[in-house]
């Protein structure tokens, strides 16, 4: 029998042309799309019993009736709301800085979809990352990076677990992302030329403050003082939830020299303001670490660890502090370490493991 | 494929689409148009609800062809509401009317009306004391549904009829999922205003009707030309009209018989459901239900899951009646007869037509029990 899979498909080039990857391969296909955010009006127009009007959905749709392989819309805003949503609002309500990328692709990606998929008789749930999924020769999983280093995914997929990895596929990590338009336009697929898209998905905008104070507006804090790191107030800013470690624009402080934000401190509701090189740390300790390539940190290990989507990198030893904390010394000062960002380890191309910044 | 399904729509009538075939074609007059051509339309428009009229035992005048079950039912709910404010600004309708009457309240409740909504027991039915209770002197209007879509439940619509024209109040009910599965005369049932759908008894989709008794006022709701006597203006849909008012016959014509075809199949898809999926729990109620409805509870399963299974086997089914695609709150007829969260996430709808067969049957009991334990099984 044909192994059986399910794709996510988010109307995107990538996740579509995994699909026909896969199908080509001769997998049985089933595409899914899930409906995790919606605009309000949009949610307006379904709670009037209509289907969703979201592009993304008749995108998807129109490719898997171009690919011939069934379709379905499954909703899934309750789990995206409890586990992805939620922890955003809560982690900015306390200074820090979330990516919610990372828990979706645990939470509901990885396992609410997964499930679904499982349940279905599939065998493996595949997305359109640009990431590998490889089996280590100790006989565990680990994601690679994707033969494209500029287009690498891996960063927001560093939770996934050993039973997670064992039946997920990223057939697109074996390209780069001009080879993968470059399939969608030769198979005619219809979202070939459909742009990549940006930014957090339920904050289109980029606004975060504004989402918040949408969401929970109650609860964000109002204006508070901004103070030096010996104590120093400088004037008011406009609520902890406004600001991110190392921003520099929007701070409306006449200083007379570049400053930058060095600290948030939720308790007092201060910012603290400081000089650039007050950024730079050679120790950065995160929490909730999870492996791949080891079971477990027990010595010291060299390794590459990034503390951003976007970073390329730095070398540092990575040791384990006690059973929920890791902590790495880098090799040269980080700039912006910022709580409630994930730091990840790579050995060589393969994500070693990571954790939250705190 | 495996249709049952035909309560969100049903397979036309050959017969239908034969008769609607001419007006698509060399008949395609307008029925306002006073040459020959013209005249051809309005003629058959004229049959065709006088067709209609005689199977509910009214007459040709008391027909309002409309686009559809949803169309029929907000006209009677704003077209009364309107006509009838400066006697009293409460309605009374039940919590299980379909989308169409309760969405229409609540834009009458932002526009002053008092909204009762009438609970329902266990099996799905209001309770002629509760409506007799709820009744004020300035209750105008009074809705309540001939058949639940969802669980198949008939209400006492004659009763309802005989306390609504004692106490003068207007009465309409949403025959969209009973025309066709009751022999519905609203003459005996009391009733001032009918709407039915078409696409629900093998007919065209986009059309419909609204009885209204002669002698009821009604605002219009579409307002234009002077079609249906003013109270619903644009030019008719002949086609479907015809379409319509064949399909009416033919489904009036076989209810007796389609009725005791589809009692079996669902005696019998029930007894296997029993009988192969240990735990499944029957949603529609055991008396009082049309024939060919089923509402079937698999706890511990999402409906959502099996109805991609179904369909991976060409099985086509519902959850609950809502779009499957839009928003998984709990079906608020499911959650209204008092059934449990877990009964509500798993439960199916199956709505059969007499074209079925044991055989299908079989196959779906089959499909459904390998899937039902798989998927408990993986919890």
């Amino acid at each position: 029998m044909r192994e059986k899979v399910v794709v996510g498909m988010s109307g995107g080039v990538d996740s579509s042309v995994a699909a026909m990857l896969l199908k080509e391969k001769g997998y049985e296909v089933i595409g899914i799309t899930m409906q995790i955010w919606q605009e309000e009006p949009v949610c307006k127009i379904e709670e009037n019993g209509g289907c969703c009007g979201l592009s993304a959905v008749e995108d998807a749709r129109k490719v898997a009736e171009y690919l011939g392989i069934p379709h379905y819309v499954l909703n899934f805003k309750e789990v995206f709301k409890r586990c992805v949503i939620d922890n955003f609002t809560e982690e900015y309500l306390h200074g820090r800085t979330p990516n919610p990328c990372i828990r979706c692709n645990r939470y509901v990606k990885w396992e609410a979809l997964l499930d679904r998929a499982r349940q279905l008789g599939a065998d493996y749930l595949a997305t359109g990352h640009y990431a590998r999924v490889e089996r280590l020769p100790n006989g565990r999983y680990a994601i690679r990076n994707s033969v494209t280093a500029k287009k690498d995914q891996t960063y927001a997929l560093y939770q996934l677990t050993q039973q997670q990895l064992k039946h997920t596929l990223m057939p697109v990590g074996e390209y780069r992302k001009e080879e993968i338009r470059e399939l969608a336009e030769k198979a005619g697929l219809p979202v070939a030329k459909k742009p990549d898209s940006q930014d957090i998905c339920f904050v289109p905008d980029g606004d975060y403050a504004a989402f918040l104070e949408k969401e929970v507006k109650d609860k964000v804090p109002g204006p508070g003082a901004y103070i030096t790191k010996d104590g120093h107030v400088l004037g008011t800013h406009k609520g902890i939830t406004h600001y991110t470690i190392g921003q520099r624009r929007g701070l409306e402080l006449a200083m007379g020299e570049r400053v930058f934000v060095t600290d948030i401190r939720p308790n007092t509701n201060e910012v603290v303001i400081g000089s650039n090189e007050e950024l730079f740390t050679n120790r950065v300790v995160c929490e909730e670490p999870n492996f791949m390539g080891i079971e477990a940190l027990t010595e010291p290990l060299e390794v590459l660890a990034k503390i951003r989507y976007n970073h390329a990198g730095e070398k540092g030893i990575i040791r384990p502090l006690d059973k929920n904390r890791v902590e790495c010394i880098f090799e040269k000062p980080v700039r912006a370490a910022t709580p409630g960002q994930a730091m990840v380890f790579y050995d060589g191309e393969y994500v070693l493991g990571g954790g939250t910044i705190v | 494929m495996i249709y049952l399904d035909n309560g969100a729509t049903t397979k036309p009538y050959p017969e239908v689409i034969e008769q609607m075939l001419p007006f698509l074609q060399q008949s395609f007059g307008n029925a306002s148009s006073s040459y020959g051509l013209g005249m051809q339309a309005k003629k058959a428009l004229n049959a065709s609800k006088r067709k209609i009229a005689g199977l509910l035992g009214a007459s040709m005048q008391e027909i309002i062809i409309t686009s559809g079950g949803t169309e029929a039912d907000n006209l009677a709910c704003y077209g009364i509401a309107r006509a009838y404010c400066h006697k009293g600004r409460h309605i009374i309708t039940s919590k299980i009317e379909h989308k169409a009457i309760l969405r229409a309240c609540e834009v009458l409740e932002k526009e002053g009306f008092e909204i009762t909504y009438l609970p329902v027991n266990e099996k799905g039915v209001v309770s002629i004391q509760d409506i007799e209770q709820e009744i004020r002197r300035d209750t105008i209007f009074i809705s309540v549904q001939t058949v639940n879509n969802e669980i198949g439940s008939i209400q006492p619509i004659q009763e309802i009829g005989r306390l609504a024209k004692k106490k003068g109040i207007v009465f309409h009910t949403d025959a969209v999922a009973g025309f066709g599965k009751l022999p519905l005369d609203v003459s005996k049932l009391g009733v001032d205003l009918l709407s039915a759908s078409s696409h629900k008894f093998h007919g065209p989709k986009g059309i419909g009707f609204l009885y209204v008794r002669e002698g009821i006022q009604l605002h219009p709701m579409i307002v234009g030309g002077n079609q249906e006597g003013g109270y619903r203006a644009g030019t008719e849909n002949i086609p479907a009209v015809v379409g319509m008012a064949k399909a009416a016959e033919l489904t009036v014509e076989r209810l007796q018989e389609n009725q005791i075809k589809l009692s079996w199949l669902k005696e019998y898809f029930g007894r296997r459901l029993k009988a192969k999926i240990p735990g499944c729990v029957f949603l529609h109620p055991v008396e009082s239900c049309v024939p060919g409805t089923l509402s079937v509870a698999f706890p511990g399963t999402e409906a959502e899951t099996l109805l991609i299974q179904l369909d991976l086997k060409g099985i086509c089914a519902s959850g609950g009646s809502a779009c499957t695609t839009g928003d998984r709150k709990p079906s608020h007829v499911l959650t209204a007869i008092g059934a449990r969260p877990e009964e509500i996430k798993g439960a199916l709808r199956f709505t059969l037509s007499e074209e079925n067969t044991e055989e299908e049957l079989e196959q779906v009991v089959q499909v459904l029990a390998e899937s039902v334990s798989t998927l408990k099984m993986k919890e």
